[in-house]
């Protein structure tokens, strides 16, 4: 019958949209994460951003505490613009800064630094 | 009064020339600098007896030192100590040794380093070590690694108790050119990651990175050279030196090249009035 399979269409479309809407969000929230982790272990890694060198991180063992611990950084820095400055160039704000210029001086790539950007933020 | 104006006007000279002589500015030497040096210390480690910064970190880290002093116990600088006697009292090929070098045989680690005015250069102990080799027909020694850590070792034990005296002879003006150069050295950022040597041994001693405690620059020369668990073996100051430098991500300076003994000369007279106690052990 026509009105049955209208309706089984439209249940169906109805059924496509919205799990297709679901598929999107559930990408855009993994993005995310899988930003943070990278992020997360950029900060932790020697060679890279080593923040634990100097800053007490959660999760992060035997950090160092030349800088303060990173935590409630939302509230130390509501725009994150401010803080992917601090991190590019500390001098800025400190001529006798202890903290290396991660992107003045090219320690971190530009997309390296946003994401570790992303991690520090959600401390 | 007779001559009143006279001697007013002699009054207000006598009080410009006294209120110009308060604000000229004090002129820096070596000496001042020491002092404010030290006082920084004593300002960060009010509790601190000066002779205590001889032991390095473990004059400010309880924990390290009691590993330190367990380590101590059976010293593993000990064997180099015996094999650079050993070297001290063997014969070169001509028939000479070490003691027609140094007439004042091993104990004199506290004579250096020093300015040589013949040779218009600071003289450190290893670089004197090699000219007496090369003067006596025998090949040179490596200047970190290798057995000069051995004759360092033993002549650095028979100083013990000596203590730190550098002098800049004021008679020759390129003296104090070299402390001022080795002054900037240190305190002169570089690298990639951007450290000068006060970064972290004047600003942060006491501090940790990663695990490790910074240790204060005041008294960093006297247990030269070292046995550092992290070389497993003994090293000398410049090798240290070259360490710190490759760990800023800066290059390296030749061992015993100008910059590091200007340096050496620079931060062995920081610490004027500390006994040496040398070889040391360290992590």
């Amino acid at each position: 019958m026509i009105n049955m399979s209208i309706r089984l269409t439209s249940i169906a479309a109805a059924a496509a949209i919205v799990l297709g809407g679901t598929l999107s969000i559930s990408t855009a929230v993994a993005a995310d994460a899988k930003v943070l982790e990278e992020g997360k272990k950029l900060a932790f890694t020697r060679k890279d951003g080593n923040c634990l060198a100097c800053h007490a991180i959660e999760g992060g063992e035997a950090a160092g505490n030349i800088g303060p611990p990173l935590m409630q950084m939302k509230l130390r820095y509501p725009d994150k613009a401010v803080l992917r400055a601090q991190i590019w160039d500390s001098s800025v704000r400190n001529a006798e800064t202890a903290m290396p210029l991660f992107g003045k001086y090219g320690v971190l790539s530009e997309s390296d630094l946003d994401k570790v950007v992303e991690f520090i933020h959600s401390l | 009064m007779k001559n009143l104006p006279g001697k007013l006007l002699l009054l207000s000279i006598v009080a410009a020339v006294a209120v110009t002589a308060q604000a000229a500015p004090e002129k820096a030497t070596p000496e001042r600098d020491r002092e404010v040096f030290e006082n920084r210390f004593k300002e960060r480690f009010p509790d601190l007896a000066k002779e205590e910064y001889a032991n390095g970190v473990y004059a400010i880290d309880p924990i390290g030192r009691e590993s330190w002093e367990a380590i101590e116990e059976f010293p593993p600088y000990e064997l180099f100590v015996d094999d650079g006697k050993e070297m001290w009292d063997a014969p070169f090929a001509n028939g000479k040794t070490y003691k027609d070098c140094f007439a004042d045989g091993p104990g004199i680690a506290h004579k250096y380093p020093h300015w040589d005015k013949e040779k218009g250069m600071v003289m450190t102990l290893p670089l004197a070590l090699n000219q007496c080799r090369e003067s006596q027909g025998e090949k040179p020694l490596k200047y970190k690694k290798g057995s000069i850590n051995n004759i360092l070792s033993y002549m650095a034990f028979e100083s013990r108790g000596q203590k730190t005296n550098v002098v800049i002879p004021e008679d020759d003006p390129r003296a104090l050119e070299a402390y001022e150069k080795g002054k900037k050295f240190y305190y002169t950022r570089r690298g990639q990651l951007n450290f000068s040597c006060a970064n972290c041994h004047v600003q942060n001693p006491g501090m940790k990175i990663r695990s490790d405690m910074l240790s204060p620059a005041l008294g960093q020369t006297t247990h030269f050279p070292v046995y550092r668990s992290k070389w497993g073996t003994v090293g000398t100051l410049h090798r240290r030196f070259t360490g710190c430098n490759k760990q800023v991500r800066a290059k390296p300076f030749k061992a015993q090249g100008q910059e590091y003994r200007n340096l050496e000369y620079f931060l062995t007279y920081m610490s004027n009035g500390l006994t040496l106690n040398g070889p040391g052990a360290r992590k």
